[in-house]
């Protein structure tokens, strides 16, 4: 019989348990009534009791202590560790977080046990637990399974619903955790220099500035400063996440001009990030990255181009609009900010 | 001061992005339709790690680059011809099978085995590079996998810089969510690197580095060592390229205004 472990982890305040973490819950929840089996939850804080209190009714396990309250790969590796060794689950879901993805190969290498990660998808059949993810960079969709356990999972954020069932009053069975000497101190974290928070996880749109916005215009010259002005003016007006084909960023590290904003965080596709966001909008951009890898989980798709041969807008985006996007996203800029207004 | 390091770059090597991939069932398993004459690319993520595994050692001299790839010698000696013109290296080779459907806790298992094979490497100054994620599994697990084998338990994923210093420790930024760099401060080797992109961009094209790697890589072609890569109870139920075309809506006719009206309507739209 199969018994199911959700890892959770804090988010940044330390007071509660990560969106992704929530997700996790959720799909924990629903294999156990898929297989009938029972369901425990662990968690990994500094004070995991700010944490519990949101979570459904389970045998809920928890690391507490400073040594928690930051990601690093020997303290959170032990912890997880430790819980696992507690629980003694068959199967261990957790979201894939920078934190927990950092670490979740090892613990199971540790615990004899194997892994799987960007799980988009779980089902069982005939009590067969059966996972979906992709490969080639979202070009190929797998579903697969594994006998040995425990078998990690790692699941996507954004595949499963956040959970907000009736939440239980958890007793939280504290484990202790055998801590490695650590020659790690996480010191902070660290913005781009850029000053502009332009990555934006929850945004409802995602903008994506092309290569184009820095070719020569029909005025025979580059208007660097003005795409700059008008990206910017569009994501502050919109609320929208940046994202960057590889070809424009590439160009700040080749000593071309660029946008000044941009860094290869910003980057979708092959190399580059795959957000999951409701929309999407791309501008100025040509190419298989931006449209198939870095969009794949894009729901609503529309771009902007002044190629209307250009094949790979076809069959991936909604609608292409064959329109200059300096003079759309000028207007569009005005338009947002006198809807605001 | 400089430290002189033993950085191991793991990479693998994948289709040309360009390609079109057409998934098969072969009998060890999926893979891809004529995926030995695809034509490959070194893993760009293990790339950059490899990029920025020349530049750290250029600055710290005395500092040894090994490059440990796994694939078939046929297709690493036609990618290697092409790499070995951008950074110095000493391949070490691993003969073995190709694609991202392979299970990655053998793949680990073959390549951390290799690395401790490697005549005079020092544990102690050891970094392992790679990709953070790659373009054929993209799991992001063979590293650790790699690094937990090798006892190491400073790992760091998603690296984009690191900043050696003259004690030997570093500074280390790690990509984490929200588009913000995790940043920590290591006491020294040994430790593990999963490569975002770095900062670096693809060195040109070096014709005497391609002559000085050219004198190990062949012999090291030759003698690579075969790998068999086992299971481990990984069984595929369906491989598929994504069915989802969308009709697509091509408008030709319309104003700046027009469009940006349209689009307001279709950003404030639930």
């Amino acid at each position: 019989m199969e018994s199911i472990l959700v890892l959770t982890h804090a988010d940044e305040t330390g007071s509660a348990p990560t969106k992704a973490s929530l997700e996790a819950v959720t799909a924990g929840q629903e294999l156990a009534a898929q297989l009938g089996a029972p369901l425990t939850i662990g968690i990994v804080a500094a004070q995991p009791q700010h944490l519990s209190k949101g979570l459904p009714s389970a045998r809920v396990l928890a690391v507490s202590g400073d040594a928690f309250a930051q990601p690093r790969y020997s303290t959170d590796a032990a912890a997880c560790e430790a819980l696992v060794r507690a629980a003694q689950p068959t199967i261990v879901l957790a979201p894939h977080s920078a934190r927990f993805s950092r670490v979740m190969a090892g613990v199971a290498h540790r615990l004899g046990g194997f892994i799987d990660t960007h799980i988009t998808a779980l089902a069982s059949t005939n009590s067969n637990i059966e996972a979906t993810r992709w490969f080639y960079r979202q070009r190929v969709e797998a579903v697969l399974t594994r006998e040995s356990r425990p078998w990690f999972l790692l699941l996507d954020p954004g595949t499963h619903e956040v959970f907000s069932g009736q939440a239980a009053s958890a007793n939280i069975e504290q484990i202790a955790v055998e801590l490695p000497t650590s020659r790690t101190t996480v010191t902070g974290l660290r913005a781009p220099q850029q000053g502009t928070q332009t990555i934006r996880p929850d945004a409802k749109l995602l903008f994506v500035a092309g290569a184009g916005w820095t070719k020569k215009q029909p005025d025979g010259q580059i208007h660097i400063e003005a795409a700059a002005s008008l990206i910017l003016g569009f994501l502050n007006a919109s609320g929208a996440s940046l994202g960057s084909s590889k070809s424009l960023v590439d160009q700040g590290s080749e000593g071309n001009s660029v946008l000044p904003f941009l860094t290869h965080l910003n980057q979708v596709g092959q190399t580059g990030a795959t957000p999951r966001h409701p929309k999407g909008l791309s501008t100025c951009c040509h190419g298989e990255e931006p449209h198939v890898v870095g969009w794949r989980f894009i729901a609503e798709r529309r771009a902007i181009s002044l190629d209307p041969n250009c094949g790979w807008t076809r069959g991936k985006a909604d609608v292409v609009y064959i329109a200059d996007a300096f003079q759309v996203i000028a207007k569009l800029n005005e338009l947002l900010e006198s809807k605001k207004a | 001061m400089p430290n002189a390091l033993h950085i191991v770059v793991c990479a693998g090597i994948v289709p040309d992005p360009l390609q079109t991939l057409d998934p098969i069932t072969t009998p060890s398993g999926p893979g891809l339709k004529n995926e030995m004459v695809l034509p490959a690319v070194l893993d760009p993520w293990a790339a950059s790690a490899l990029y920025e595994a020349a530049n750290l050692a250029a600055k710290n001299p005395g500092s040894k680059l090994w490059l440990v790839s796994l694939g078939p010698k046929a297709k690493l000696q036609q990618v290697m011809m092409t790499v070995a013109q951008k950074v110095p290296f000493e391949l070490v080779p691993v003969d073995g099978p190709i694609g991202g459907f392979p299970d990655a806790h053998s793949t680990a298992a073959a390549i951390s085995s290799t690395i401790e094979s490697i005549p005079k490497l020092e544990t102690a100054e050891l970094f392992v590079f790679g990709g953070w994620e790659s373009a054929s599994r993209g799991a992001g697990v063979t590293l650790q996998l790699i690094g937990e084998r090798l006892g190491i338990t400073d790992q760091f994923q998603g690296v984009d810089q690191i900043t050696l210093r003259d004690d030997g420790s570093f500074e280390v930024l790690e990509r984490v969510e929200g588009g913000k760099h995790q940043v920590s401060v290591c006491a020294g080797a040994p430790a593990v690197f999963g490569w975002a992109t770095g900062n670096l961009p693809e060195p040109r094209n070096n014709p005497q580095v391609g002559m000085a790697n050219m004198r190990n890589l062949m012999p090291a072609l030759q003698k690579a060592k075969s790998a068999t890569i086992a299971a481990n109870s990984l069984r595929y139920i369906s491989v598929n390229l994504p069915r989802l075309q969308r009709a697509t809506r091509v408008v030709k006719d319309m104003s700046p205004e027009e469009i940006a009206n349209e689009l307001v309507e279709w950003i404030g739209a639930e």
